[in-house]
């Protein structure tokens, strides 16, 4: 029966004209020369165990290459006995946000300002050290960990420089709105990694000799500013969405400009940008391993640094495919999670 | 008259000092912000004894680049060096725009076919190579599968054609005698195209018939170019690559050489990009309402008429304008070359020719201005087109 079901269904679907076969036979080759061999050389012939590169005898991939750099990979040069501070600090991102699904949504702006202006701080001294914690400066920073932080504390930060900026774009005051085109269009014209290397090599120029900020932090200064121009679009698509009544009707109740914008108009509007400023955060995700062109010991750059090391060489596809699996389930997972919510949006008006 | 007291009016409301203020503050910020930069830059520069200014880019380089499409060596200057890295953005952004466009367009079309495998094998390479950051792809393909391509004595030809080593792809090169009678063929070959077209117009007003003008206007670029070659006497050659030994190593020489730098960028831009335009070319024919195609059925429209006239113009509307985005994001990633050292704009001038002098301010603002000058080009070229095709609504 079940196989009577299975024919008549590849029959209606497969093969239900000539071209149409033609093209399943095609598909059917494709998966066949690609797909075995790909799970014979991840999974059946690969090895796991092992502390050395000589204990890779099979014709596999050597996961112990991994193994033995995971931590290097994950948090770079950051100090062994430290690592708990990092990983404490990402729970505490991952249980607030969790915590926004659970609560009601009176408390979701509560755990919006903590996430905006209050963890940010923590996190900083946790992962920076201070009261009595061992300092570990930045430039010992690394690995997967240092890709994240740059993209969270790029997307917080440049959050409010993105609304203002937005507010600013739809001003009636020419100079503001001028200035505010002008800031939006220029940092979207240029690529990321010409800001990275003005962030790099430029901005110490700029500053009086005797004042040095650290790379990571001009990096993060960089980053947060490239990215408030991309959220300031996503933020005045919200805003051109909300009728112009909803202006009237603060306006009459005898609100000014920053109480009616505060209180009605960005609450709505942001709300109706979630995905939008989700999608912002995935392309930024995606974009922040080219700090590793800047010399930044990020997980490319560590990769980079353990296949050249040698007795682990030839490693480069095992380290490669490590970190585009990591890549590739954090923005999948994400940019569903995105689409679902702005299909609920986009019902929820209609 | 009207505008005058349409300015005076903003005038005077700008004027007002809970208008004036912020403006004012804003404007103050900015000068004393720039001021406070370029103070510290002089006199940071000072201190490290360089000059500011321009006229280094008519100095010699003094370093040498792979890869060039303009002659280039040490002794030319700064600029030629700008130059370079700017044809170099171009020509792997050119062709890369066209492989995305092709190769997201096929995996667009095959999203929606009826066929479930290849539906389901389309949506697996758009979710896997939208979901994984541009600079992995490049590495990959550079450091992983181009570089681990046999050595030089080993290569692969292919088809007699193509020769595949780890130094590169090389095609033979084409050598035409008598080049211009092509050319007078293919602009004969144009001229006849609009001749047809308009005599097909007036035919369909006249007669409502149409005649085949696309397949008509393939065979007359194919057929005309060929019957002015055979008659000019032009001549063609494949100068094909030859292995050479010189002092115990093997080199190829001759014909076109592309480098896997060129490669690995290329390949990784076009794969990144076509799944983007492949979703933007799905959500374009999703767009199009049922309605549409059966009203075109239903005014006695065959298949590819419908497709033609109604479907195809409906969905560009909605394509083009995110894919231009994405080229524009192209051009703008294309600059990711620095990686594996590709000499593109930004690894050439931002990289090679800011570390030889030290001239980062300089530098920095002519590449962010070079960028800025072609993304700001692609975007008028959208508007321009967004108003010409914008639905006229009343």
């Amino acid at each position: 029966m079940k196989i009577k079901n299975l024919i008549n269904w590849s029959k209606q679907n497969l093969f239900s004209s000539v071209f149409n076969s033609l093209i399943s036979l095609f598909c059917i080759y494709l998966i066949i020369i690609s797909l075995p061999p790909f799970i014979d050389w991840a999974f059946l012939s690969a090895t796991f165990e092992g502390k050395l590169k000589t204990d890779c005898k099979t014709s596999g991939a050597c996961w112990v290459f991994v193994k033995v750099w995971f931590e290097k990979f994950m948090y770079g040069f950051y100090p062994v006995e430290n690592i708990w501070r990092i990983n404490l600090s990402f729970l505490i991102l991952i249980l607030s946000i969790a915590a926004s699904f659970f609560v009601k949504d009176k408390f979701k702006i509560y755990i919006l300002f903590f996430l905006i202006f209050i963890f940010p701080i923590i996190a900083f001294i946790l992962i920076h050290g201070s009261f009595g914690m061992q300092i570990v400066e930045s430039r010992e920073w690394g690995g997967l960990a240092l890709t994240f932080i740059l993209a969270i504390f790029g997307i917080i930060f440049s959050f409010p420089l993105g609304v203002l900026l937005a507010l600013g774009r739809r001003s009636e005051l020419p100079v503001i709105k001028y200035f505010s085109i002008c800031f939006i269009e220029f940092w979207r014209g240029i690529p990321l990694i010409t800001v990275l290397f003005a962030a790099a090599v430029m901005f110490p120029l700029l500053l009086p000799a005797d004042t040095y900020v650290d790379k990571t932090l001009r990096i993060a200064i960089g980053i947060a500013i490239f990215e408030s121009a991309y959220i300031a679009e996503v933020v005045r698509g919200g805003l051109q969405s909300l009728s112009k009544g909803q202006y009237d009707a603060a306006k009459s109740l005898g609100m000014g400009y920053w109480k009616m914008n505060i209180f009605i108009i960005l609450p709505q509007a942001i709300k109706t940008v979630i995905p939008g400023i989700a999608n912002t955060f995935i392309a930024l995700l995606k974009d922040t391993p080219l700090i590793v062109l800047v010399g930044m010991a990020e997980i490319l750059g560590m990769i980079n640094l353990a296949k050249a090391n040698p007795y682990w060489l030839g490693m480069a596809v095992e380290g490669y495919v490590f970190a585009a699996a990591i890549f590739w389930v954090v923005s999948y997972f994400l940019s569903s999670y995105s689409q679902k919510l702005e299909n609920k949006y986009s019902t929820e008006k209609k | 008259m009207k505008k005058l007291s349409n300015f005076k009016n903003n005038l005077s409301k700008n004027l007002q000092w809970q208008n004036f203020l912020p403006q004012f503050f804003l404007l103050l910020f900015f000068c004393l912000l720039i001021f406070y930069f370029t103070r510290n830059a002089q006199i940071n520069l000072l201190a490290r004894n360089i000059t500011s200014g321009f006229d280094f880019l008519s100095t010699n380089s003094g370093f040498d680049v792979q890869f060039s499409l303009i002659p280039y060596d040490g002794s030319f200057s700064f600029g030629r060096a700008y130059l370079v890295g700017l044809l170099n953005t171009l020509l792997v952004s050119f062709f890369g725009i066209i492989f995305a466009s092709i190769l997201g367009f096929v995996i667009g079309i095959s999203r929606l076919s009826e066929n479930l495998l290849l539906s389901k094998l389309s949506l697996f390479y758009v979710e896997l190579f939208r979901n994984l950051p541009l600079i992995l792809q490049i590495f990959f393909w550079y450091f992983v599968v181009l570089r681990n391509l046999p050595s030089t004595e080993k290569s692969l030809i292919l088809l007699n054609f193509l020769i595949v080593n780890v130094q590169g792809f090389y095609f033979p090169k084409f050598i035409f005698t008598n080049f211009p009678f092509v050319l007078y063929g293919i602009i004969f070959a144009i001229l006849t195209i609009f001749l047809v077209k308009y005599y097909s117009n007036k035919m369909f007003y006249n007669t409502g018939k149409y005649l085949p003008v696309f397949k008509l206007s393939l065979v007359f670029l194919i057929l005309f170019p060929l019957i002015f070659s055979f008659l000019g006497n032009v001549g063609l050659k494949f100068e094909q690559a030859k292995l050479i030994q010189n002092f115990g190593i093997f080199n190829y020489v001759g014909g076109v050489k592309l480098v896997p730098e060129f490669l690995a960028l290329l390949f990784a831009l076009s794969l990144y990009t076509s799944a983007f335009i492949a979703e933007n070319v799905r959500a374009g024919i999703l767009s199009i309402s049922k309605g549409q195609k059966e009203a075109a059925k239903s005014i006695g429209l065959n298949n590819s008429l419908s497709l033609k006239l109604i479907i195809i113009p409906q969905a560009l509307r909605v394509i083009i304008p995110p894919t231009t985005n994405q080229y524009l994001n192209l051009v703008k990633n294309s600059s990711l070359a620095a990686g594996i050292g590709y000499p593109d704009l930004t690894s050439v001038f931002a990289g090679t020719s800011l570390s030889q002098t030290g001239k980062a301010i300089e530098i920095i603002f002519i590449v962010m201005m070079t960028y800025l000058s072609i993304s700001l080009f692609i975007s008028l070229i959208l508007n321009w087109y967004n108003k010409k095709i914008a639905f006229i609504s009343k």
